[in-house]
Parts: C-alpha cells; structure tokens; sequence
C-alpha cells in the first residue's frame, strides 16, 4: 500500500496547543508550515459527526491574525484591497472577503472585523489562511503604509468551537458570548489578558473563534473539553465539514487565477462596492457580475460511493471535457462523496449531467445546488 | 501459527492451496483512517507482481493496494461495495480484497513472516 510521505518536520512550526495535541493522541502532520493534528483517535468520520451533533473544538491558531490602526479613513482604506464592504460594517461586526488582484484573481480569501476605536484609533481585526499570511501581511504593509499600520498579533491561539451546543458551553465560560449576534466579534478581559471572541466559523455550523495568548491556551482548551459535549477535531474533520457547507479553501477551490464571482462568492461583494468598483481587480470582477464568467465553481454529486478528488476531470454529458475537480472527499453527514470544481458557462445549473474520470472511468455525477449540508448558523 | 505473510506495503498474504488472499495490514488501516470506498478488479484480470490490486479510499484520500505476487484474480470480496468499513473492523478477516491464483508459489518465499513484520513495524516507527 502506498505510504504518504512526510516533509522534512524540523522546520516546522508548533502552535501553542501542540502538547495538548500529543496528549489527546492526535495524528500530526506538516501542513501550511506547521505540525498540525490531522485526526485524534476517534477518527475523522466521528469528528466530523460529533460537531455537526454537538460540539467539535479545533486548534485554528495556526491562521494569521494581525491589526491594523488608523486615525481615521481606515475601513475606506482596506476597500482599496477588497470587494467586500468594509465601510459599511458596524463595530464589532465582521465580514468574509477575499484580497485580489489587479487581475481579479485571490490573493487570499480572509475574515475582516471592524472594532471600536482605541486610543483616538479605527482598528479593524483581520484573520487569514496560514498558507498566505507570508504574502498577506506583506501585500496590506505596502497598500496602506503611510496612512495605516498593520501589526500581527503575535504569542495567540485561535480556538474554534463549532456545532449546534457551542453557545451554550461557552457561555458557561464567558457569559457575554451568548447574546452575540452571528458575524459578530467581542473584546473581553479575563485575568488582565484581552481575549477576542467572534461568532462565526467555518463548518457550516454555529459556533465561536476565540484568539487568546498563547499561555492561556492549553488550559482554556482543556476547561471546554472537559465538557461531555466537547470533542477535539483535526483538521481532516475541519476539511469534511468546510466541503459539505460549500465553503471554498484557499489553494484547492480558489487561488490567484479565479475570481470571487468565477468561485460563487459574489454574495460577499456588497450592492455598494458592485455599483463603485474601486477595488483590485474591479474591471474583471463587474464583467463577471454583469454578463457571467466563462466558468463557474458548482457542487457535484458523483452517483456511487466513489470520490473525486482535487485534479479529476469533468466531463459533459457528451464527453467534452469542460472543467476539474478542486475539492473531493467524503461527507460524513452526506454519507456519501461531495465535490466542488469548476465547470464551462453553460453546465451550472442544478441536474446537469456530468461526468466525473477516476482511474480512467468516467462516473455519473451531476451539478447540485450548494452547500451539500444546510447551514445552521445563529440568526 | 500464522500462515500470513507480509509485504513492506503492508499487504498480508494467505496461502490456500494455489490461491492467495490478499488484504491490508491492521497497522494499514490504522493509518488509512475510516475506509469509505473500495475499488475492485475485474474477476479474471491478470496482474504481475507489484500492479495495481484495488484502490481504497478513506475519507482524506485514495490509496493503491498493489498485488504482492502475480497471478490471476479468480474473485473479489464483493461484500465491501456495501459496507467498505469491514475494512477497519477487520482488516486482517472480513475485510480482505482479493483472491488471487498463483502463476508461481515461490513467489511468496521472499515476504515476511509475522515476526519479521512485526520487527519491520518497530524499526519503521
């Protein structure tokens, strides 16, 4: 049987839950330049199931977060680099967007929170793909210098508690969480330490962010686990349950070749910022939006139990080759092989006929509408 | 006594008569993780040592069970269409993939015994 090989793992980096990892029998792996846990004894199918039941807790902190301050204009300013609408956001409010190019292509695809002022300062919090904080920091330092700073929260976890029974076990730790609307994020002060606790996630469910210092970490991790609704999840379960909610991953479903509207995000660019522009990228992106791009990310259910995986080829109906696999697994909940790619105009929509070649067999699939899972997200 | 024999793939090897059945080692599926999907040969295909057998998927990724020895693949274990997690639950029974005619008995000579797996196992750990 072949064996996955390993990367050379003394370069890599340890976020501050890596003992606690170990303890809980995880699996490691290099990914995005850290040692990450891939799946703890339980196994991903379990993970995945146990947070879309109740509760899964994910290290997160291997993701980017950095501030950035202005004395003023600062929302205004980040527009330059995105096509959500910064401006628009409330304090404490937050927004998924994504960094692009002159081109239209993503740079990255990143989270963006509008806090209250601090010390006369617009501050806005941003969380970004681990793979890309390297090119991130770098490509906002540059765009807004002179006018803004940018500065990475350094010493930090990121700690997600995602599924339907996370509100009502953070809030037996930080009460001020419960009443916090989905899409919004809070400062709170536990023992002099400033935590940052957000409602939002990635797995389609319910669920809280939580950026704490690093020394804090390990113990606030153990205190949620030590609840019997609170499993660990790796990151094999946090892929399973991003794919199932439809939900895009840098470097597989979208990178610096695909557009936001090219990848089915155009829901995250505001009326405003469609009418104005403005933006990196904005010539492409508003051609995209007013006559359809050439190709489109749709979700694909393969007829079997077989998936398909990052890479396979789609056909039409007819043979013609018309598009590829970007992200293929297993859905847990689905109980069955859920696929995203992108697909020609003209093949988009919901029951097309598709096929899909794996080992040099062509399966029946057809297009389906996203996500595979419903989101259940807090109102 | 184990009649197994074991590949450095870790495949396990049961010798019937001219007939070998094939599976992946419980070390093997360990790793492999929640096996959601097996693919089968055909009944009748030929395969040299070291070919393609089946392919196994787990939820992250596919995996290729190569055939140890060659010969003629006179059956498949159908049953894991339907319930491919027999291959966790019992990799080294239920689970197997193949069955395969042996074009040359000897061909199993050069594998490792249980003991000699086992030690294969703590030095590759």
């Amino acid at each position: 049987m072949a064996q996955a090989r390993q990367t050379d793992e003394t370069a890599l980096q340890r976020t501050p839950l890596h003992a606690l990892h170990e303890r809980l029998g995880a699996r490691m792996v290099p990914f995005a330049g850290y040692e990450m846990p891939v799946q703890y004894p339980a196994g991903i199918m379990a993970e995945h199931k146990h947070t879309r039941a109740k509760a899964g807790l994910f290290d997160v902190s291997h993701m980017g977060q950095a501030w950035l301050f202005a004395p003023d204009g600062l929302a205004e300013l980040f527009e330059r680099l995105v096509p959500g609408d910064i401006a628009g956001l409330g304090e404490g409010r937050m927004r998924y967007t994504q960094l692009t190019t002159a081109d239209g292509g993503i740079i990255d695809d990143l989270m963006v929170t509008r806090m209250p002022n601090a010390g006369g300062r617009e501050r806005l919090f941003v969380v970004v793909n681990a793979s890309r904080k390297a090119v991130d920091l770098p490509h906002i330092a540059s765009a807004i210098e002179g006018k803004a700073e940018i500065s990475p929260w350094e010493n930090r976890a990121l700690i997600a508690l995602q599924g339907p029974a996370a509100a009502e076990i953070l809030a037996g730790h930080i009460p001020e969480a419960v009443d916090m609307a989905f899409m919004s994020a809070r400062e709170i002060v536990r023992d002099g330490e400033t935590l940052l606790v957000s409602r939002c996630g990635y797995t389609g469910e319910d669920g809280f962010e939580i950026s704490l210092p690093a020394a804090m970490a390990e113990a606030f991790a153990e205190t949620l686990l030590a609840h019997e609704e609170v499993e660990p999840a790796g990151l094999g379960a946090r892929d399973s349950l991003r794919l199932e909610a439809g939900l895009c991953l840098y470097g597989e479903d979208i990178d610096e070749t695909t557009s936001p509207v090219e990848a089915g995000l155009r829901w995250s660019i505001g009326k405003r910022r469609r009418e104005e522009g403005g933006f990196p990228g904005a010539e492409r992106i508003m051609r995209e939006i007013a006559e359809g791009p050439s190709r489109r990310l749709v979700g694909i259910k393969p007829e079997g139990r077989a998936p398909a995986r990052h890479g396979t080829a789609i056909r039409s109906a007819d043979g013609e080759e018309i598009g590829v696999v970007t992200s293929g697994g297993f859905g847990p909940t689905v109980e069955g092989p859920v696929t995203m790619g992108y697909v020609a105009a003209g093949h988009e929509a919901p029951g097309t006929a598709l096929g899909l070649v794996v080992r040099g067999k062509t399966l029946e699939a057809h297009v389906v509408k996203l996500p595979f899972v419903p989101h259940r997200y807090a109102k | 006594m184990s009649t197994l024999r074991y590949t450095k793939d870790h495949e396990w090897i049961r010798l019937d008569g001219e007939t070998a059945t094939i599976g992946i080692t419980n070390y093997a599926q360990e790793q492999l993780g929640d096996v959601v999907f097996v693919e089968l040969p055909e009944v009748g295909k030929e395969v040299a040592a070291g070919d393609e057998a089946a392919v196994v998927e787990s939820v992250k990724a596919a995996s290729e069970v190569y055939a140890p020895v060659a010969g003629e693949v006179v059956e498949v274990n159908e049953a894991l269409t339907d319930a491919p997690d027999k291959v966790n639950e019992d990799p080294q029974g239920d689970g197997w993939f193949v069955k395969i005619k042996l074009a040359d008995k000897s061909a199993l000579d050069g594998l490792m015994d249980e003991d000699a797996y086992k030690a294969f196992l703590e030095e590759s750990a």
